[in-house]
């Protein structure tokens, strides 16, 4: 299969920092490639510098065959971008943002005003069109900022952090959007903090910590080593501080983790038992509202690989940009 | 041709959500009618002297006008990041920002005719070089505006270019020959009348209004077309270094 886009060994410091620390992955042609990752990690970097906002320090790239080591503009009629921030213009209309979006990449009046229309009724903002960008709400204006990256039927789309900050009913219909642009055969480059968005809607995944990739592989390789574990998560109205220890010492075949959501999560070899578990629970003084075997996810993959707890970077993320 | 719809385009909007937004407007007719009632009320002379006086004016409105926007249409979109949508288009680096600085150019060009239509009405404009007049004014709209596109690629803030542009356009009032004489000028401050583009403008308006000039037309205009090529490398050289880290 020809691959959309190639890394290797691709750098970029700021000052003595390293933002990103030789990278190299491959996206293949109309491929779901995710890219997930910590704040600060690099994932912003690498896509400004994979579409000409930034520089490379060193490394080569090839976007849709063309070469863009040496001149990073060189293949931006080939692709579309929507940034973690909406960047369309507050002042014009919803139909305007998108008819100027399309202009720059030259097409013709009739044409653009057609493809405005199209993609605001694709993305239900057709009641909002005439309205001034400024006035969307955060979901509009990230709906409208995925149309604008698309405006120009782009065979390579680079999506970063599409649902961030927006609600749960607009988060999935972005989802759906995705989805479907990729099952039409646009290649998608996906920027996520949020796993089980990774997990349901990528094909592929790199995990980048630290501007390093340290994990590149696809959803179901990813997932395998972890598939026979057995994982159970109680949830607990009130639970005493010292609950770790006495299960830890009690149940000394299990693993347990309390996460930051107040959850006991569970993890074994074999097969969980649900009834001792409770009962040592509440004679414990502990109040189990609520005790749930669970598929293992990209999450478990997530954590062991990189050792953040899957919680704590989606609540940083949301403390900066808004819940989801 | 793609391109160029492109340029268009930037242009056409910038048009429409800056220059000919009110505000804009009033400003681009207030102050050359500011700086030319006062000029014309101080010079104390009468009627007469409005033609010595008009190429300054002129000039003035011109440099006030264009370096004033381009805080605007440049620094305020980079950071409120829609500059990068114009940056990821597919369109050459040069067209882009020749596209976010036409705009100015012709409000530029606009605000220089305010204080000519004024003194329409108030004095024989007959003996004007209109073929010289109108060339001086574009290529002063140019410059000045390459000229506030430097600045402006230089800061981050709006407040900041404003700041910064406060200190060329001040000095220059004085040192480019617009209301004084550069021969008047204390010896050691020629060579900065000479190494500032507007002197070159204001001695081709004040030779195309009431004769009396330093250099050739060709000269000076040359000359500002080198300032103008020279500060619109210098400021795509710095967005390059400075936005495009």
């Amino acid at each position: 299969m020809t691959e959309s886009i190639c890394v290797e060994n691709l750098t970029k410091n700021f000052e003595k920092v390293a933002a990103v620390d030789g990278i190299s992955f491959r996206v293949r042609q109309g491929e779901l490639f995710g890219f997930l990752g910590p704040n600060g990690a690099g994932k912003t970097t690498t896509i400004n510098i994979l579409t000409g906002l930034a520089r490379s320090d060193s490394g080569t790239i090839r976007i849709g065959g063309i070469d863009c080591t040496g001149n990073p503009r060189a293949a931006q009629h080939l692709v579309g971008v929507v940034p973690d921030e909406s960047n369309l213009y507050p002042e014009l209309t919803g139909f305007d943002n998108l008819c100027f979006c399309a202009a720059l990449y030259g097409m013709g009046r009739t044409k653009r005003k057609a493809r405005a229309h199209e993609l605001l009724d694709t993305f239900d903002l057709t009641p909002a069109a005439d309205r001034k960008f400024a006035g969307y709400s955060k979901g509009m204006k990230r709906k409208l900022t995925i149309a604008a990256g698309i405006i120009h039927r782009p065979p390579i789309l680079f999506l970063d952090e599409p649902t961030t900050g927006i609600d749960v009913a607009s988060a999935r219909q972005l989802r759906h959007l995705v989805s479907d642009l990729n099952r039409s055969g646009t290649t998608i480059f996906l920027t996520t903090h949020y796993i089980e968005e990774a997990e349901r809607l990528c094909n592929r995944i790199a995990f980048i910590v630290s501007g390093r990739i340290v994990r590149n592989d696809t959803v179901e390789h990813l997932i395998q080593p972890i598939k026979a574990k057995h994982i159970m998560r109680i949830a607990c109205a009130t639970m005493p501080n010292d609950i770790h220890a006495k299960l830890t010492h009690a149940f000394s075949e299990l693993i347990f983790t309390i996460t930051n959501e107040g959850f006991i999560r569970v993890e074994s070899e074999k097969p969980v038992h649900v009834g001792p578990l409770v009962r040592f629970l509440e004679d414990n003084g502990a109040e189990v509202t609520e005790a749930r075997r669970m598929r293992p996810s990209l999450e478990d993959v997530f954590v062991n690989i990189t050792g953040i707890a899957a919680d704590a970077m989606r609540k940083e993320k949301e403390k900066r940009g808004g819940g989801q | 041709m793609k391109s160029w719809i492109a340029y268009w385009n930037i242009l056409l909007k910038d048009m429409r959500t800056y220059y000919l937004k009110p505000p804009n407007v009033s400003w681009g007719l207030i102050f050359p009618l500011a700086w030319t009632s006062m000029f014309f009320i101080r010079s104390g002379t009468g009627l007469e002297d409005i033609m010595i006086l008009l190429p300054g004016v002129v000039a003035i409105s011109i440099l006030f006008g264009t370096t004033s926007m381009l805080a605007v249409t440049v620094t305020f979109e980079k950071k409120n990041r829609s500059f990068e949508r114009l940056l990821l288009a597919p369109i050459s680096f040069e067209l882009l920002m020749l596209a976010k600085t036409s705009g100015a150019i012709l409000f530029g060009v606009g605000n220089a005719f305010v204080p000519v239509i004024i003194a329409v009405f108030l004095a024989d404009l007959t003996q004007i070089a209109w073929h010289v007049f109108v060339p001086a004014v574009f290529m002063i709209a140019m410059v000045s505006t390459f000229l506030g596109l430097f600045i402006a690629v230089a800061v981050s803030e709006v407040f900041e270019a404003q700041t910064f542009s406060n200190f060329f356009r001040f000095p220059m009032i004085f040192l480019c020959g617009l209301f004084f004489p550069i021969e008047k000028l204390p010896v050691f401050l020629k060579p900065l009348s000479y190494a500032l583009p507007l002197t070159y403008g204001a001695d081709v308006l004040h030779g195309a209004v009431h004769g009396n000039h330093m250099m050739p037309f060709a000269l000076d205009l040359a000359l500002l077309a080198a300032f103008c090529v020279l500060l619109f490398a210098a400021s795509l050289w710095n967005i390059k270094r400075r936005w495009i880290l």
